[in-house]
């Protein structure tokens, strides 16, 4: 049972109860309702690459691995879907669809790894949302389980929901509310070209602005990418993919579609990075050096972790305007943790993963860089931001849930819950700093009967 | 048009919410109300109009998003976004002259509470896609936020793309976030004339999966409107900066060159063209039962086929064919062989857009949900609604 221990949040650790691997909808359904009959909690699991703990397990609840669901069942081109199990990986379903030219859009960068069933448990992006979405845009059906062991189907490979949009509650719910035990999504055809500009500036402020000033002129890129110093000089030293390292602030535009747009848009973006004073810019000529462009940035988590024993992954989302002050307030707060901080961010969709640099072998630096990022993500609701973009609250986030929401608010999200899982078994302790009983939830204060006469009106 | 409350802030109408729940008193909520005649009537003594609550709260271009109140007429919203060159990219249709309704009314408060999307819904997403945020009141009389201002935002349920297609029956919306995008420099549609619905969902597939980046795709037979009075066309509708959609037509003429009748339409007559699909003018005028039909592409013109052998029908496909519009011409009821056809192909749902009060009354207006769901939906409207005040039965006997 070790290697189900802990996911990609590898600060917290814990053996479950039991592992079950079950290979059908009809196993999924038994072992649910066994649960459910006799009160006992069940995390449900994908490929373990969860970066706020989701799957997490619980000493004394079933862990429950969907990994054995990995086939594709249809692919059907016509209609732009792809039928699938969940156990299946983002990249197998690009790569099942991609001789005909087609691909999945979200592309998390665990993609090799990740399941599309965590997919769905987390609603993850990747460096291409800004233009294609996020799993919930590209999401057409679902067979869920409930914990009761009720089997529901939802959507298919036609477009909207019939009755409540369920789909959107499940997307994103890190496995708090049912199982998904298949899954349909859409697939596009992928661009004719695509080609990636690198754009240096002097500062961290001139970057933003630039990234400001491109959406601002209505160009939607494919992706934008920004990293800091400290991750442009980590990058560069682990792959070697060629970056300027006398730059604050590292750029990656990617362009796609027909040869032509994309040319056009490039002379557009490389003219908004030089009246932001830009003073470093290469643009790809060639697939091959597109891809060494991205290798850099694919490989910033891994780079900082050489320069540093440990590090922290941060997930906020910011209103890109807010970019410059947040980056300026960053550096304050690193001064007062006595920690650095390199900055990967999805900087198109305002969306920061600041990595925070510690070493767990000295005495009160966890706790540190726990502090400082708990600050950081503070910072980013401050700003008119959010907690995560796309990593997930899990247990990471949980106790800073209250920062963003109100106790109204929690209640409202916990009343889905209940509406799907009244007895809190699924994945309890994710998510939800307090969980109310449901018949708590459910009781309601009696108001003094008081409507204000003048709201009420005669219409035209 | 009656009388009822009419608040003008986010505290007033939760006043009322509180009040309706304290006595248990059902209110049928409306924005304007121009889509009483769609769905389910609701049987309450008492109105709650959302179209007081207007104005913007934030609107910076530069981050694609706006925050607007929930009563806001849709015109204006458009209006302002159009000022600054961009728009909503999911494109609601304006359904009043279908429905009935004053010309140009409708909220966008009421726009997302039916999920409603036009044409462009194929390329850009549903209406929900586009849904970052919201702030609203329960049937608890709880006001309460969902969601941020923000694209990416994964913290907690995403209660705001939920909220969408729940007709006001969940919770009162008072203002929402909208992500929103660059109009498109320019646009045309490139058209085959004379296809059978069986060529041109073909057609269609083989456009939408091509690089072309085809935004809209829709068939009208021969003889249904203006625009197809001497043959049927299939639109194909190109989006993006001049020098793209030129190249992007040539690939749509080299892959279609097997069907020779082409014909182009350009600017503005192609935005008019869409814009009259998108608000069904060719079905506006009379009070026949309208059908909207969601399938897989390839399966509307099956299901075309078949009601054709059936029953006296005008219709015309959407969304690569897998948006159907059926007007019935007769009075023999529908419903339930239509969706037993739908489930023959493939499967989807059947919504009842236009039709009187008796026969809305008298059929399920909205698709029948199995058990389980229904169960599961059900939960969900006690937990937000346990008094069933808001729009009760509006969507289902219930819900």
């Amino acid at each position: 049972m070790r290697p189900y221990e802990t996911d990609a949040f590898t600060a917290y650790r814990q053996l479950p109860l039991v592992v079950v691997l079950p290979e059908t909808v009809d196993q999924v359904s038994r072992v649910l309702k066994y649960c459910y009959d006799n009160d006992v909690k069940v995390v449900p699991r994908g490929a373990g690459t969860s970066l706020s703990g989701g799957a997490l397990p619980l000493e004394d609840g079933v862990l429950l691995s969907m990994m054995k669901f990995n086939r594709i069942l249809e692919i059907d081109l016509q209609n732009r879907a792809v039928v699938t199990q969940p156990g299946v990986t983002n990249l197998g379903i690009t790569k099942a669809v991609e001789a005909d030219g087609f691909y999945y859009a979200p592309d998390p960068s665990s993609q090799i790894a990740c399941s599309i069933g965590g997919n769905i448990a987390e609603n993850s992006g990747g460096v291409h949302s800004l233009k294609y979405g996020l799993t919930t845009n590209n999401l057409l059906g679902l067979e869920i389980v409930l914990i009761t062991g009720e089997v529901i189907r939802l959507g298919g490979k036609h477009l909207d929901s019939e009755a409540y949009d369920l789909l959107a509650l499940l997307t994103g719910s890190e496995g708090l509310l049912a199982v998904v035990t298949e899954v349909t999504v859409r697939v596009l055809q992928k661009p004719e070209t695509a080609r990636a500009a690198l754009i240096g500036f002097p500062t961290s402020e001139q970057a933003g602005k630039c990234v400001a000033d491109i959406i601002g002129a209505g160009i939607i890129p494919g992706g934008m990418e920004l990293m800091d110093k400290l991750a442009i000089d980590a990058a560069e030293d682990f792959v070697h993919a060629g970056y300027p390292l006398d730059v604050d602030a590292l750029m990656i535009v990617e362009l796609d579609g027909p040869e032509a747009e994309v040319d056009d848009l490039l002379e557009r973006v490389s003219t908004i990075a030089e009246k932001n004073g830009s003073s470093y810019l290469r643009v790809s000529q060639s697939e091959e050096e597109r891809n060494t462009f991205w290798a850099g940035r694919k490989a910033a988590f891994p780079a900082v972790g050489r320069i540093s024993p440990d590090y922290l992954c941060m997930d906020g989302t910011i209103p890109r305007a807010a970019l410059p002050q947040v980056l300026q307030e960053m550096q304050e707060l690193s001064e007062k943790h006595g920690l650095r901080v390199a900055n990967v961010f999805h900087a198109g969709d305002g969306n920061l993963h600041p990595l925070i640099l510690y070493d767990a072998n000295q005495p009160g630096e966890l706790a540190a860089a726990e502090e400082f990022g708990a600050d950081i993500l503070r910072l980013c609701v401050k700003v008119g931001g959010v907690l995560t973009g796309e990593h997930g609250v899990g247990i990471e986030k949980r106790d800073l849930m209250p920062e963003m929401y109100s106790e109204d608010d929690l209640k409202q999200q916990q009343r889905v819950k209940c509406a799907f899982d009244e007895k809190q078994l699924l994945n309890p302790g994710k998510m939800f700093p307090v969980l109310h009983r449901c018949a708590e939830l459910g009781f309601m204060h009696v108001h003094q009967a008081n409507c204000h006469s003048r709201i009420f009106r005669v219409f035209r | 048009m009656g009388e009822g409350f009419h608040p003008t802030t986010a505290e007033e109408l939760e006043a009322v919410v509180k009040w309706a729940a304290a006595e248990r008193t059902p209110l049928e909520v409306i924005g304007s109300g121009s889509k009483r005649n769609w769905g389910r009537a609701v049987q309450s003594a008492h109105t709650l109009r959302v179209d007081g609550i207007t104005g913007v709260v934030d609107y910076e271009p530069a981050e694609l998003v706006l925050t607007v109140k929930a009563g806001t007429p849709l015109q204006e919203v458009e209006a302002l976004l159009k000022e600054h060159n961009q728009e909503l990219p999911f494109e609601p249709a304006n359904l009043s002259a279908v429905l009935g309704a004053p010309a140009q009314s409708g909220t966008i408060g009421g726009v997302l509470a039916t999920n409603l999307s036009g044409p462009r819904r194929l390329k850009a997403g549903a209406a929900r896609d586009h849904v970052l945020g919201l702030e609203a009141v329960s049937g608890r009389g709880e006001i309460f936020k969902a969601g941020g201002r923000v694209v990416k935002n994964v913290t907690g349920y995403d209660l705001s793309r939920g909220f969408c297609s729940s007709w006001g029956t969940l919770a009162v919306a008072t203002s929402f976030s909208i992500k929103v995008l660059p109009r498109a420099a320019k646009e045309c549609t490139f058209v085959l004339l004379g296809l059978t619905p069986q060529e041109a969902a073909q057609a269609m597939s083989e456009a939408m999966g091509s690089s072309a980046e085809v935004s809209s795709a829709a068939h009208l037979p021969h003889g249904f409107c203006p625009l197809s009075q001497e043959h049927s066309i299939t639109l194909l509708r190109l989006e993006g900066i001049p020098v793209s959609i030129d190249y992007r037509l040539d690939k749509l003429r080299s892959i279609l060159k097997r069907f020779p009748s082409q014909e182009l339409i350009e600017g503005q007559a192609s935005r008019k063209t869409w814009g009259d699909l998108r608000d069904l003018v060719p079905f506006a005028g009379s009070n026949k039962p309208l059908w909207k039909i969601s399938v897989s592409p390839t399966a509307g013109q099956q299901v075309i086929a078949e009601l054709e052998k059936r029953f006296a029908i005008r219709w015309m496909m959407d969304w690569a064919g897998g948006l159907v519009w059926v007007e019935m011409q007769g009075d023999e009821p529908h419903d339930v062989p239509l969706r037993r056809l739908i489930a023959e192909n493939g499967g989807g749902h059947a919504t009842l857009l236009r039709a009187s009060a008796e026969l809305r009354a008298d059929v399920d207006v909205f698709q029948p949900l199995p058990e389980t769901l229904m169960g599961l939906s059900k939960r969900l409207k006690a937990q937000f609604d346990p008094h069933n005040i808001l729009n009760p039965g509006r969507m289902y006997a219930g819900i």
